[in-house]
């Protein structure tokens, strides 16, 4: 049988959404960014705001997340995208804007820009990857980086004594009054990736009824910088990261 | 004419902005700028233009906010005095490389660190030069007056937008905290969708409509041979600038033998030491550079075929110097003079020096 | 017409307002006008000045060192200024509190006990505006009608029921103001 006569509409499983961009993506095989940015673009085409919507790029692996998603874009400078955000959003009320930031760029270098918008409940959404790692930059430890885990700047595991703890960020954030709506997801399977598909909707209908800053944490994997095959990474991920960063709802008002 | 009032200078950048439709104020408290945004907060513009004001958590923000309002085509500002400005220079090299046009007011202190919160010129290096990196300019505009910061407000942000890069108002404490006589503008009406798409609808991110690709504003070019074409594009336009905007005031030049070179306060400084030189008898001229980018070489130079020696006048300990030496190629002698680290130079001291380092040098 | 003056003390003796209204007076009348204050940690109890000119042209340095008027409100400012007045300038100062008075020969010297006059009004708060009425005693450069216009350009609208306690106070001052020869 050839494959044209395998590609014919009545043959359709799966469809690609039109907010994501034919760019070839450069994100590693196996990394968890794909399957987020697949989910943000369904919601945002399944909500019918994509000319309405803004996206602001982070540093780190997912500076590049302007080149998939076929929506305006902003790239920030390392972890201002909240400010960024804080701006394009009161400026623009009317516009759906949302941030998506990995660990470095959130939970160390933009520390303060995160909690200062969460807590002024800036009615915006954050989605916040955590890989544990420094993806980009070659695999350096993250502020969310597990205790024991190896990293380049952590080559004989995470010592609390020299590097510190885990930084359990979203944790913080739930305290925050200005924030509405605070989750874990993963994304790792079927199951989990329809999950978030329903959070990624509540959090842009937050932002609607102006409710608030709704932020999802998505516990993803970075196979590369943990030198891990992809299936392998998420066994890790489940034994490991899991522990440490359980999933579930912190907050939904 | 318009409205006549008596104000600080920090309080008609917060007038002035309002006047000018400005879209977005994003500050951060530090002495001696503080009455911009307590200004702006006290007038409540939301309610009069729908103007968003907000006291950031840090300048670093607060210049990130610019960024993000100036990506949406909006007109947008900050304020802050050197040891803020320290910290917005990683946003003003982002927004120099995005090629987004705002206004950030410096109001300069003395340095460096903490330093004093008395007024001082020692930033013209980091306005003029870069102060953040990478090869980028911006357009540094000098007032002298309280007139002055009222009128830059709304020709910055004229540049600004005719450029696509951010303007700088370089200005100290001393013109920040004084009151003179202003006449206000009148009110422009922000713009509003329509206006913004019409006139920045190729870049501003304001949603991705169908009738167009989508609009990314960013300084990331991971192909150096893009990012090298990209940087010929900056120059080109900087050079278009240089061509195109320099400003400048002369006073009392027209028998000058010699010359003054000062910009902003210590311009207004050099002034009265014209007038106490030629009570003595000593022809001496005042060259007042308006735009610091782009910087009146070529007028300097001019000059330089008529009088006999420059003195370059500067609340720092020589910084413009460097552009004025630079002008006249040291064709004449070219002294420094000027107090700092906070303190105001007096028109005395500065005629004394021109008499010590010039005339009698 | 050029009039470069100081006006020192100590903060909230209300130095500052007093400039302000000076200034605004001029404007009143057409006049060129700069205001320059010292500002910063030491407006907070400690010394303020601020340096007032009102001119017919164009001013030139609104920070400047010789004075055609020192109006002197305490012992440091005092200290300070005296040797800035101009030859041939005037020096008016409030004795309360002064224990090494003025020396010069060649300016005139007046006197305010504004603090005195003041405590009899009965409302400290009229000091500056009887020390403001000495001044414009002794250098009438501004027109009584465009003090009171200043005033209210300077005050904000729910203290405008005060202005006729400020011109009584003018006044007093007025009449306070004596020579030292």
């Amino acid at each position: 049988m050839d494959v044209k006569d395998i590609i014919k509409p009545e043959n359709l499983v799966y469809g690609k959404s039109d907010v994501i961009l034919d760019n070839v993506m450069h994100y590693c095989p196996g990394c968890t960014h794909g399957t987020i940015h697949k989910v943000i673009a369904e919601v945002i085409e399944e909500m019918g705001i994509q000319d309405k919507t803004i996206g602001i790029s982070p540093v780190g692996c997912s500076v590049l997340a302007y080149n998939y998603l076929d929506i305006d874009w902003q790239q920030a400078a390392h972890g201002r995208a909240p400010a960024l955000a804080t701006a394009t959003k009161r400026l623009m009320p009317e516009k759906y804007v949302f941030t998506y930031q990995g660990d470095g760029d959130l939970a160390s270098i933009g520390t303060a820009e995160i909690m200062h918008a969460c807590n002024r409940g800036e009615n915006i959404v954050v989605f916040f990857v955590n890989n544990a790692i420094y993806g980009m930059t070659g695999g350096q430890m993250a502020p969310t980086t597990l205790i024991g885990m190896k990293t380049a700047t952590t080559p004989y595991g995470r010592n609390v004594e020299l590097n510190g703890h885990p930084l359990k960020i979203t944790e913080l954030i739930a305290q925050l009054p200005g924030t509405c709506y605070v989750t874990r997801q993963s994304a790792e399977a079927a199951g989990p990736v329809r999950k978030l598909k329903k959070a990624v909707r509540k959090a842009f209908e937050n932002s609607a009824q102006k409710k608030g800053t709704s932020f999802i944490e998505i516990v993803g994997t970075c196979n590369s910088g943990w030198k891990m095959s992809p299936v392998k990474s998420n066994e890790w991920m489940k034994e490991n990261m899991f522990p440490m960063y359980p999933l579930g709802d912190m907050k939904d008002e | 004419m318009g409205e006549l009032r008596l104000m600080k200078g920090n309080e008609v950048i917060a007038e002035a902005a309002i006047r000018a439709g400005v879209d977005g104020y994003f500050g951060y408290p530090i002495t001696p700028q503080s009455e911009v945004l307590e200004t702006l907060m006290a007038r409540m513009p939301w309610e009069e233009t729908g103007m968003v004001v907000l006291q950031a958590e840090s300048e670093v923000a607060a210049i990130n906010m610019v960024y993000g309002g100036a990506s949406c085509g909006k007109k947008v500002m900050t304020s802050s005095s050197s040891p803020g400005m320290s910290l917005k220079m990683e946003g003003i090299t982002y927004l120099a490389g995005a090629e987004l046009p705002c206004l950030v007011v410096n109001v300069v202190r003395g340095g460096p660190g903490l330093g004093t919160i008395q007024p001082a010129q020692s930033d013209y290096f980091q306005s003029v030069k870069g102060g953040g990196h990478g090869d980028y300019k911006l357009i540094v505009l000098a007032p002298n007056s309280v007139q002055e910061m009222n009128d830059f407000v709304g020709l910055g942000f004229d540049l600004a937008f005719k450029y696509l890069n951010p303007a700088m108002i370089l200005t100290d404490g001393m013109i920040g905290q004084m009151m003179e006589k202003v006449e206000l503008a009148d009110f422009t009406p922000r713009w509003t969708e329509e206006e913004i798409i019409a006139k920045s609808g190729t870049w501003a991110t304001t949603g991705k409509t169908k009738n167009r690709e989508r609009n990314i504003s960013t300084s990331l070019e991971l192909d150096s041979a893009k990012q090298e074409i990209f940087n010929h594009k900056l120059q080109a336009k900087y050079k278009t600038i240089e061509e195109n905007e320099v400003r400048y005031e002369k006073f009392m030049c027209d028998d000058a033998e010699y010359l003054f070179v000062a910009y902003g306060s210590s311009s207004r400084i050099c002034q009265k030491s014209v007038e106490l030189a030629r009570e003595k008898g000593i022809k001496v001229g005042l060259l007042r550079p308006i735009t610091l980018f782009p910087f009146p070489s070529k007028q300097i130079n001019e000059m330089a075929d008529q009088v006999k020696g420059i003195l370059s006048v500067e609340m720092s300990a020589g910084q413009m110097i460097e552009d004025v030496k630079l002008a006249v190629n040291c064709r004449i002698p070219v002294e420094h003079f000027g107090r700092y680290g906070g303190i105001i130079t007096s028109p005395e001291e500065i005629v004394e020096a021109l008499e010590q380092k010039i005339i009698g040098g | 017409m050029k009039e470069e003056i100081i006006i020192a003390g100590f903060g909230g003796q209300g130095v500052l307002s007093m400039g302000k209204i000076l200034a605004y007076s001029g404007i009143m009348q057409d006049q060129e006008v700069s205001w320059m204050p010292s500002y910063g940690p030491e407006m907070r109890g400690g010394t303020a000045n601020v340096t007032v000119i009102l001119s017919d042209e164009r001013i030139s340095s609104p920070a400047i060192n010789a004075f055609d008027t020192a109006v002197i409100l305490n012992q440091q400012s005092l200290d300070k200024f005296e040797n800035n007045v101009k030859p041939g300038g005037v020096l008016i100062y409030d004795p309360n509190g002064i224990t090494r008075h003025p020396k010069r020969t060649d300016i005139t010297i007046y006197r305010i006990a504004a603090a005195e006059e003041a405590a009899r009004l009965k409302n400290a708060k009229t000091f500056n505006m009887i020390v403001l009425g000495a001044y414009l005693k002794v250098r009438p450069i501004v027109k009584m009608e465009n003090v009171i216009a200043g005033l209210k350009k300077s005050l904000p609208e729910r203290h405008h029921h005060m202005i006729p306690m400020n011109e009584e106070a003018i006044t007093c001052g007025m009449n306070a103001v004596v020579e030292v020869k």
